[in-house]
């Protein structure tokens, strides 16, 4: 089984990734996050406004079989959510880089990002 | 300690399975995805590979004798063939497993007479308990026998037989397609001895999905021929634990060691809601207990709730009712997939099990709106 980890963002080693536009960076999970899930059946937020930590949890994604964590890759206000999990929670699983993306993040601190892993050194990790 | 492995755990692996840790054994935990699986199951067909389930073979003169005083439900009612759900309670009348006996279909003819297999008028039983609990049966019934000097040879099977359900609204075509007896006069919860795919097994009309279809328990060796049969000539879904878990809480049907525990949650059988396997006509340990129990009356029971709230409802979450005192806790939860909403099943104070009450379910500290739903969830 092999899966897509694209190069134009970074990645925690709770799998979580970080895509950054400019000031805002957009957060989701892997791919190998979401097939080590399997079927996404929900997925609680925050709200547009409130503030995630680097490294704090920001919100949860269950699957049938697990609930886990998810852990903001930067600091920052939440400046949009994807509403459009709460109906359809599979994005996630359909298309975790593109529809299934979770939150927008303002950045703060652009050195936080450097903590994060390139494509190549999560590739490494989830081997 | 090492896991131990279904026989055909390679095969399920070269299949892409997926593996979780369930009862002591290493099991395919799902195959293709859990909503593609259980949709399977409801619309058409699905095999699983059981083989974690245990048995035990009970034979011998005194082989009714021993199985009515540890089963609560009424083994002598069973005819050859006959099949029946029943618990087994310790002398508090608490549930240490909930299983199926089965009577072993009889044959005249001394060939065919083996483990699956009983001479003609000489009652032999084999039962399922859950995974894991095959050396503890086995060691209670043993016990018990010795206790009371019955006549009784008492095996455990479990790495004698691969156990194989295939259930669905088509699944009892296909095992009849594959079998030399007519499946469809097996009815429900019997069983008959036949051929599949030239295999000697047991073809049981029983399952844990809330859909029709068939167990299967097949030689341990031959285990291979019988799965190809279904997952690869016909074609039928493979399916993992984890549609099996959705599709018995869709059905209401209750998890050992989740819904009921003996150390870390004792119930017994009138507080699981399955009283109707209690026969207190009949003569068993916990006898005394349960009919006591059964005239005072319970102070909890086991109900299906609705979470009304975005949420998904697991085990050991607080149900409390509107003024957030706490009345109850969830034993099982899931989103539904069949009924896409959050479904669940928990013990609550008998205040609160009417159907349509308000109760609320604590996830994560945010208490979520639930409602009291009868069950089964689901029925086909």
């Amino acid at each position: 089984m092999t899966f897509e980890t694209p190069d134009d963002r970074r990645y925690m080693e709770s799998h979580e990734y970080a895509a950054r536009d400019g000031d805002t960076v957009r957060v989701g999970i892997s791919d190998f996050a979401q097939d080590e899930l399997g079927d996404v059946v929900f997925v609680e937020l925050p709200d547009e406004g409130d503030s995630v930590t680097h490294d704090e949890a920001f919100g949860v994604v269950e699957s049938i079989k697990a609930v886990s964590d998810l852990y903001a890759p930067v600091s920052g206000e939440v400046v949009d959510v994807n509403e459009d999990l709460f109906d359809a929670p599979e994005l996630v699983n359909d298309d975790p880089y593109g529809d299934g993306w979770m939150l927008e993040i303002s950045l703060s601190d652009e050195t936080e990002l450097d903590d994060l892993l390139s494509a190549d050194e999560y590739d490494e990790q989830i081997v | 300690m090492a896991l131990e492995t279904p026989p055909l755990r390679d095969r399920h692996a070269e299949a892409g399975a997926k593996f979780t840790e369930f009862g002591g054994w290493d099991m395919p935990v799902e195959f293709d995805g859990i909503t593609v699986e259980h949709e399977a199951v409801r619309t058409a067909a699905g095999i699983f590979d059981v083989s974690h389930m245990s048995e035990i073979r009970v034979s011998g003169p005194d082989a009714e004798a021993l199985m009515q005083r540890l089963t609560t439900n009424d083994v002598a009612a069973l005819d050859a063939g006959g099949a029946q759900y029943a618990t087994i309670t310790d002398s508090e009348g608490v549930i240490l497993d909930d299983t199926v006996v089965y009577r072993l279909p009889e044959s005249d003819a001394n060939g065919a007479v083996g483990g699956l297999v009983a001479q003609a008028g000489s009652p032999a039983y084999l039962f399922v308990p859950n995974a894991g609990h095959g050396d503890w049966m086995h060691d209670r019934w043993t016990s018990y026998r010795d206790e009371w000097g019955l006549d009784a040879t008492v095996t455990n099977a479990t790495r004698e037989y691969a156990m194989f359900a295939v259930q669905g609204p088509e699944a009892v075509d296909a095992v009849d397609d594959a079998a030399d007896v007519d499946v469809p006069d097996i009815s429900r919860f019997s069983a008959a001895s036949a051929e599949v795919t030239g295999v000697d097994s047991l073809v049981a009309r029983t399952g844990y999905t809330g859909e029709d279809g068939v167990e299967l328990l097949v030689p341990w060796d031959d285990a291979a021929t019988v799965w190809d049969a279904f997952a690869a000539t016909r074609g039928v879904q493979r399916c993992g634990l984890g549609a099996r878990d959705t599709l018995r809480l869709e059905a209401g049907l209750l998890l050992s060691g989740q819904d009921f525990d003996h150390e870390s949650n004792p119930r017994n059988p009138y507080e699981a809601g399955i009283g109707f396997t209690v026969k207190l006509d009949t003569e068993f340990v916990g006898r005394d207990a349960l009919e006591a129990a059964n005239a005072d009356g319970v102070d909890e029971e086991l109900v299906g709730f609705e979470l009304v709230d975005r949420g998904v409802p697991r085990h050991g979450y607080d149900v409390t009712n509107t003024d957030d005192l706490v009345v109850g806790e969830v034993t099982s939860g899931t989103m539904s997939p069949t009924l896409d909403r959050p479904i669940g099943l928990a013990y609550v104070s008998t205040d609160y099990t009417d159907p349509g009450t308000t109760l609320r379910v604590v996830v994560r500290g945010q208490s979520k709106q639930a409602r009291v739903e009868s069950l089964p969830f689901y029925e086909r």
